[in-house]
C-alpha cells in the first residue's frame, strides 16, 4: 500500500503503528478497569452462594443459575415483605415516565418563550431558573413535604412525580433554551404573518427542530429521575416505593447470610432501564450536546 | 389617490430610549416604497411596526384605509420577507408556502393550485420537495419570496432581502423584484441600507437616520435635492463632493469662494442662488464636474484643478483633487488625459448646486 503523501512527516510507518497500538492497549486497559465492577457483578449474580462462598471474587461461574435473579425479582425480602424489586420497579416506571415526559414538555415551552418571545424579565426569570438547577436537593425536603402533605399527595407517586416535575424544570429549561435561542427570531416573526398562533408555531415549526435537545433531556431527565434515592425515600411510603428506595432495604434488610448474588442481581435489574436508554437514543445525546444552531 | 398605507405621527421607545421618533409614512397603492438609512436609524423596525411583529408606542397605522394600529400580523393582509429568509428548516419548499394558508384552513386543493402558480411564477417547481437546507441563497430567496406570494396580500414588506446574497445574484434578484413589482402591481415596502437599491427599486424614498425622517421623496428628487447634509452624504456612489464655501452677494447672484492650499481660491459666480449666508457647504455630484469641454450651459464655470488622484472604472474614470480642505471627486469619461500630480481644466455645473448650512446641515436653495 502506497503511503499517502499528507502523513509523511511522521518519523516512520512503524512508529506511528507502534504508537497507535500503545494507544489502543491504553484505552482498552482502562476500559476494562472500568467494566471490571460489573463483570464481577454479572458474574456473582450467576453463581450460587456455595459458589461465592468457596470461589474466587473475578472466577466466572462454574455452573450458571438465573435463581439469584428470579428471587430478587419476585421474592427477595425487605423488611417484613417478600415479593422483591418487581412493584417497586413499576412503581419506578409510573414515577418516571409521566415526570419525564412533563418536565421536558414544560422545559420546552419554558425555553421557547424564554428564547423566542423575549418579554420583560425574561432574563431574570431565566437566571432564577438555572439558580434552581444548584439548590441542593436535601434543603427543600421539609418545605416540600409540608407541600405535598398540604395538596394531600403525600407518600403517593404523583406527589413524587409533581417533585420531580419542579426540579427537573430548571434543567429542561436550560437545555431548550439554550437550543432554541440560536434559532433566528424571524423564524417567529414569519410564521406570526403567517397567522400562525404561540402553540401553533411550538408543534409546527420548534418541535420537529428539537429531536437532538429533546433526545438530551430525555436521557438526563430518565436517568436523575430513574436514579433518585433522596426524594424517593423521602416523599414515599410502603408500596409506593421506588426501585432503588426497595434495592437498598433488600440490600440492607438480609439476615443472617449475605445473598451477594441476589444483592447483585437486583442491583442490575434496577440500573437495567438507564442502560437501556442510553443504548438506545445514545447516538442522539452526543449529536445533541453538539448540536445547536439551525442553518436557516 | 388613498393610500394603500399610511403611517401617522409614529413613536416607538424601549424603555427610555426612542427609536422612532414622529414618523410620517405613507404609500400609493401600487408604489413601490423605500425604507433607507445606515444600519441603527430604525428603518427595519419601523417595517416591524408596520407589519405588527413591534407594538408602537403612539401614533397609528392605516393600511388601505382600515386602522391596524392594534392589529395582529396576520390580520392586516400583509406579507413579508426577510433578510434570513426564516424558511422553516423541518418543512419541504411546498410546505413553506402552503403553511400560511393551512393554518387559515384553506382546502387542500386551493392551496396546491396556489402552490403551482407561485412556483410557476418564480420558477421553482423542480424544487417543491426539497429541504431549505438543500437549497441555494438564490433558491432560499425565491422561496422566501414565494410564501409572500402566495398570500395575495394588500401590502408587500421586504425586509433587506438581498443583503445575504453575493454581489452578481444581488442585481439579478433586484432585477426580478422590480419586475415582479411590475408585473403584480402590488404596494410594497421595501427596507435597506443600500442606497443604489434604493434608487433603482423605488418609486418613493424615504430617508431615515436616528429614527427620524431626513427626506422623503422621489428617487430623483432625493438625488438631486437632497435636503441635508446626511441625505446629501448618504445618497450616492460615489458620495456627492461637500465643499465649504464663502459666500458673498454680487448683484442679484452669489460669489462663491473656495480656498484651496494651494494657490489662490477658486471663485464662482452662482446667478441663480442669491440669498445664502456667509458660510455654505456646496453640494455637487461628481458627475457634475466635468472635463472641460464636455459641458456646457448657463452655469457652467472652468476651475484648474491640481489631479492628486485618478481612479478608472470601466465606463467612467473618476479623479480626485483638493479643494476647501475636502477631496473632490469628479466623473470624466474613461478616455480621459488626467494623470495625478498635473493639472486640469474642470467644469463646475451650478445649475445642479446644493447648498447647505454648516450648522444645522439643511439644505439652503
Amino acid at each position: 500500500m502506497a503511503e499517502p503523501t499528507s502523513i509523511s512527516f511522521l518519523p516512520s510507518r512503524a512508529g506511528d503503528v507502534a504508537l497507535r497500538w500503545l494507544l489502543f492497549a491504553v484505552l482498552a486497559l482502562f476500559a476494562l478497569f472500568y467494566l471490571m465492577p460489573l463483570f464481577v457483578m454479572i458474574t456473582t449474580s450467576l453463581k450460587s452462594l456455595d459458589e461465592i462462598r468457596t470461589g474466587s471474587l473475578i472466577a466466572l461461574p462454574e455452573r450458571v443459575t438465573f435463581e439469584a435473579w428470579s428471587t430478587a425479582w419476585s421474592s427477595a425480602c425487605s423488611g417484613i415483605q417478600c415479593e422483591g424489586l418487581r412493584p417497586y420497579f413499576w412503581n419506578s416506571v409510573a414515577l418516571t415516565v409521566p415526570a419525564v415526559a412533563l418536565s421536558t414538555l414544560l422545559g420546552a415551552v419554558n425555553g421557547y418563550v424564554i428564547a423566542q418571545w423575549r418579554f420583560r424579565g425574561a432574563n431574570l426569570i431565566f437566571s432564577l431558573m438555572l439558580f434552581g438547577c444548584f439548590i441542593p436537593f436535601q434543603v427543600v425536603l421539609l418545605p416540600m413535604a409540608r407541600t405535598l402533605g398540604f395538596m394531600g399527595v403525600a407518600g403517593t407517586i404523583p406527589g413524587l412525580v409533581l417533585v420531580h416535575v419542579i426540579y427537573g424544570i430548571g434543567f429542561t429549561t436550560l437545555f431548550f433554551r439554550n437550543y432554541y435561542v440560536t434559532i433566528p427570531v424571524e423564524l417567529v416573526k414569519a410564521a406570526k404573518v403567517d397567522g400562525a398562533g404561540f402553540f401553533r408555531i411550538f408543534w409546527s415549526i420548534f418541535m420537529p427542530l428539537s429531536l437532538p435537545i429533546l433526545m438530551v433531556t430525555v436521557i438526563w431527565q430518565f436517568t436523575q429521575i430513574w436514579n433518585d434515592f433522596l426524594f424517593g425515600v423521602s416523599f414515599s411510603q410502603a408500596g409506593t416505593q421506588p426501585v432503588t428506595v426497595a434495592l437498598n432495604n433488600i440490600v440492607n434488610s438480609t439476615t443472617g447470610v449475605k445473598e451477594y448474588n441476589v444483592n447483585m442481581a437486583a442491583a442490575i435489574i434496577a440500573a437495567f432501564p438507564t442502560l437501556f436508554v442510553y443504548a438506545v437514543a445514545g447516538k442522539y445525546f452526543i449529536r445533541g450536546l453538539t448540536a445547536g444552531s439551525v442553518k436557516g | 389617490m388613498e393610500a394603500m398605507l399610511e403611517v401617522r405621527d409614529l413613536d416607538k421607545n424601549y424603555g427610555a430610549t426612542e427609536i422612532l421618533k414622529d414618523v410620517n409614512v405613507s404609500a400609493e397603492p401600487g408604489g413601490f416604497l423605500v425604507l433607507v438609512g445606515p444600519s441603527g436609524c430604525g428603518k427595519s423596525t419601523l417595517l416591524n411596526c408596520i407589519a405588527g411583529l413591534e407594538s408602537i408606542s403612539s401614533g397609528s397605522i392605516h393600511i388601505d384605509g382600515r386602522d391596524m394600529t392594534h392589529v395582529s400580523p396576520k390580520d392586516r393582509n400583509i406579507a413579508m420577507v426577510f433578510q434570513s429568509y426564516a424558511l422553516y428548516p423541518t418543512m419541504s419548499v411546498a410546505g413553506n408556502i402552503t403553511f400560511g394558508m393551512k393554518v387559515r384552513g384553506v382546502d387542500a386543493a386551493t392551496r396546491a393550485s396556489k402552490l403551482q402558480d407561485v412556483a410557476r411564477q418564480l420558477q421553482i417547481e423542480q424544487l417543491l420537495d426539497r429541504r431549505p437546507s438543500q437549497l441555494s441563497g438564490g433558491q432560499r430567496q425565491r422561496v422566501a419570496m414565494g410564501r409572500a406570494l402566495v398570500r395575495d396580500p394588500q401590502l408587500f414588506l421586504f425586509d433587506e432581502p438581498l443583503s445575504n446574497l453575493d454581489a452578481k445574484l444581488r442585481v439579478e434578484m433586484r432585477l426580478e423584484i422590480k419586475k415582479l413589482h411590475h408585473d403584480l402591481g402590488a404596494t410594497m415596502v421595501y427596507v435597506t441600507h443600500d442606497q443604489i437599491e434604493a434608487m433603482t427599486l423605488a418609486t418613493k424614498i424615504v430617508v431615515l437616520k436616528d429614527g427620524v425622517v431626513q427626506q422623503t421623496g422621489s428617487p430623483a428628487e432625493i438625488y438631486r435635492r437632497p435636503a441635508n447634509l446626511f441625505v446629501a452624504d448618504f445618497m450616492g456612489s460615489p458620495a456627492m463632493n461637500l465643499i465649504p464655501a464663502r459666500a458673498s452677494r454680487e448683484g442679484s447672484g452669489t460669489r462663491i469662494q473656495i480656498e484651496r492650499a494651494d494657490g489662490a481660491p477658486v471663485e464662482l459666480i452662482d446667478t441663480g442662488n442669491g440669498d445664502l449666508p456667509e458660510d455654505v457647504i456646496l453640494g455637487l455630484r461628481p458627475e457634475d464636474i466635468a472635463e472641460a469641454g464636455f459641458r456646457s450651459g448657463h452655469h457652467v464655470h472652468e476651475v484648474k484643478c491640481l489631479i492628486d488622484m485618478v481612479e478608472p472604472a470601466g465606463a467612467d474614470t473618476f479623479v480626485v483633487s483638493r479643494l476647501g480642505g475636502k477631496q473632490v471627486t469628479a466623473r470624466l469619461h474613461s478616455d480621459t488625459m488626467a494623470r495625478p500630480g498635473s493639472t486640469l481644466d474642470l467644469v463646475f455645473d451650478l445649475d445642479r448646486v446644493s447648498y447647505f448650512a454648516p450648522d444645522t446641515g439643511e439644505r439652503l436653495n
